[in-house]
């Protein structure tokens, strides 16, 4: 009877999961292996032939992999800073709340704010100009390019960082440290051979999140590079609205079977290394 | 243990003294606080080179505190802490040269069992060959020879602690600091393991202070015990010290077991219980109204010939080596532990005699005990007072 009950108090999360999650990307996956006549082809895939496709996935690896080691290199140490303050402190709160909700504030609005601090015209932009003597677009107007988008998704990647991976940092036995200041060792020895080795298959796993965040990121390069399609989600728009005769929902079904591949193999990666944690992770 | 350990431990106990180990320790009025508050009140304890204290006493007495000052976790507010002379206080815990085993083994997770062992001596930049045999060596010292390359997960909770002791001993610590080793584990493999570090410690020689809450783990294993209350030392003793001569009604209470009885004092200088004459061990005031602590081993049933006792028994349990029977005097209850041989059955009469052996007695509030002429109260601690039956 408790068994009926629980299935029922989930069974809201499944369907929808099942309607917006799986439905769609088994209709994705079986719209990349169609042609338009409804037959089966794998010809949708020779887009990736198409110049600027490969670049895109490029720009999007790098991208998803600087974002996500920045924000989770620098999300870790305000993680460690956090250690110093009481958890029921001020500062404690407000770093929470702030994480929180800067996590989220990706999309037109953070593209809005850089445009108008550091956009061409943006405030922070026309002070170095006319008051330093500064011009930070003095070699291209890099803010709309791929290189432009590092600033605004480590702007949302960091508080992730800090959401996801201070519970395990908090979880840390004190007594450790402890124990190793005992044996002689400092704070390095600790963090050298203990801390960070306990750590890493959660460093690790907010990581992974943080690169899947920026990989499947649209809102934001959308509302900010208007002109090409220079990362993997804006050729998949592309490839959707094309006029041009080359885009098809096949195409984009084959573009976003790219992704889903890339995702699979970070999956995979990260599967090993909890695999060698596991083993001594209480 | 083996012969290859036990020559382990020789080989140990030789470079033990060699390098020193088995150093006095010394607390002068130490007092720690916390803001306003004083957890530590002028804290005072000489331990001889390879001595075992235990620090004993209920939650929150202040003896993990101490331990902790020791180890350098906390900075003591005044006063001073020695080793072998030389004031530790200003030191950081590292340079202490302590080994600390903890209450809940605090190993390495990501490490193996021999890594862990090894750990200590890594940081001392001991060769890679030398450190993992002297890590086997310990590791053969704690009965874990095969363990070495398992993690700590991987281990029940007393092969945990072993290992925790094997690596804060494979250092060579001046002093071994064990923070409630034992509460964590079930209680067969905590005699066990009890008496494995006494053993160890002996072996070695090293001094160790011991704290723990369990009186019986205490007096089974400590040269000495430091009973604390409340941030002081109320009594320091062997254990036979503590139980036959407790310095104050706090230590008479917490350590073993005892009758608690409300009496005066006569104008010879004893009790009256019951109307037995008992010395008292430290002299009261004729007429003081006080409670005295009669342990259950000197109340004394007989069965009269004629079958026509004063008393009634109340209950009986059977202990093993001795039994406990609960007789009712009047409106109280006394609890009388002897020879399991000697059975006595409920709602059998008996006599009740109390042996003239000294008890301790504290004086109790005059107002109150206006109203009291002779009540007893029983106290019973399971477990307690084995090492006197």
């Amino acid at each position: 009877m408790r068994q009926v009950s629980n299935a029922l108090k989930l069974s809201p999360f499944v369907v929808y999961v099942l309607l917006m999650f799986a439905l769609p990307a088994a209709l994705v996956v079986v719209s990349a292996f169609r042609d338009g006549s409804g037959g089966w082809t794998l010809a949708n895939f020779n887009i990736f032939h198409r110049p600027g496709v490969g670049a895109a996935f490029g720009n999007s690896l790098w991208l998803s992999a600087l974002t996500a080691a920045v924000g989770a290199v620098l999300g870790a140490l305000v993680c460690y800073a956090l250690l110093g303050y009481r958890e029921d402190g001020v500062v404690h709160r407000l770093v929470d709340a702030a994480s929180s909700t800067l996590s989220q504030f990706g999309g037109v609005m953070l593209a809005f704010a850089f445009i108008a601090t550091l956009g061409n015209q943006g405030m922070v932009t026309l002070f170095l100009r006319e008051v330093m003597r500064i011009d930070i677009y003095a070699h291209g107007m890099w803010l709309y390019t791929p290189v432009g988008l590092v600033l605004p998704y480590i702007f949302f990647q960091m508080p992730l960082m800090i959401v996801t991976f201070y519970p395990a940092m908090a979880r840390l036995p004190r007594q450790l440290s402890e124990a190793v200041a005992m044996l002689g060792g400092g704070a390095g020895h600790f963090w050298r051979h203990v801390g960070l080795p306990m750590l890493m298959p959660s460093f690790m796993s907010g990581f992974l999140l943080l690169f899947a965040n920026a990989f499947s990121a649209y809102a934001t390069a959308a509302a900010l590079i208007s002109q090409g399609s220079q990362i993997a989600p804006l050729q998949v728009r592309a490839a959707l609205i094309s006029e041009t005769g080359l885009g098809s929902e096949g195409a984009s079904g084959a573009l976003a079977v790219g992704m889903l591949a890339i995702m699979a193999i970070v999956v995979g990666l990260y599967a090993l290394v909890e695999r060698k944690s596991s083993s001594w992770l209480c | 243990m083996n012969t290859e350990s036990e020559n382990t431990t020789t080989a140990d106990s030789k470079a033990a003294n060699s390098s020193g180990l088995g150093k006095s320790v010394s607390f002068t009025n130490v007092v720690k606080s916390y803001g306003m508050k004083e957890v530590l009140h002028s804290f005072s304890l000489q331990i001889d080179p390879g001595e075992l204290i235990c620090l004993l006493g209920p939650s929150g007495c202040g003896k993990s505190t101490i331990l902790r000052c020791l180890a350098g976790f906390e900075t003591i507010t005044h006063g001073d802490i020695t080793v072998d002379g030389e004031s530790v206080v200003a030191m950081p815990p590292r340079e202490r040269g302590m080994g600390m085993v903890f209450q809940h083994y605090s190993l390495f997770p990501n490490m193996t069992v021999l890594q862990n062992i090894a750990f200590g001596l890594k940081v001392a930049k001991v060769g890679k060959k030398e450190r993992l045999e002297r890590a086997q060596r310990m590791l053969n010292h704690v009965g874990l020879a095969d363990f070495g390359s398992r993690y700590p997960n991987e281990l029940s909770g007393g092969q945990q602690q072993r290992v925790a002791l094997a690596r804060a001993l494979v250092v060579n610590p001046s002093v071994l600091l064990l923070d409630e080793p034992l509460s964590a584990l079930d209680a067969k493999i905590r005699v066990q393991l009890r008496d494995e570090i006494r053993a160890i410690q002996q072996k070695l020689g090293i001094t160790a202070i011991f704290v723990t809450h369990d009186q019986e783990e205490a007096l089974a294993i400590a040269d000495r015990v430091a009973v604390m209350h409340d941030g002081h030392l109320e009594q320091i003793g062997t254990p036979y010290e503590l139980y036959v001569s407790p310095a104050t009604p706090f230590v008479a209470d917490f350590i073993g077991q005892s009758n608690k009885l409300e009496t005066r004092v006569l104008p010879n200088g004893m009790v009256d219980v019951l109307g037995f004459d008992v010395p008292l061990l430290r002299p009261l005031d004729a007429n003081t109204p006080v409670t005295v602590f009669v342990r259950p081993e000197n109340v004394v049933l007989r069965r009269p010939d004629a079958g026509n006792g004063d008393h009634v028994v109340h209950s009986s349990m059977f202990l093993g080596a001795f039994e406990r029977t609960e007789v009712r005097v009047g409106t109280v209850s006394l609890v009388s532990q002897h020879a399991a041989g000697e059975r006595f059955s409920p709602g059998e009469r008996v006599s009740v005699e109390i042996r003239p052996e000294p008890v301790a007695a504290e004086p109790i509030d005059i107002a109150w005990a206006r109203h009291a002429t002779m009540k007893a109260d029983v106290r019973v601690n399971a477990g307690a007072g084995e090492r006197q039956s």
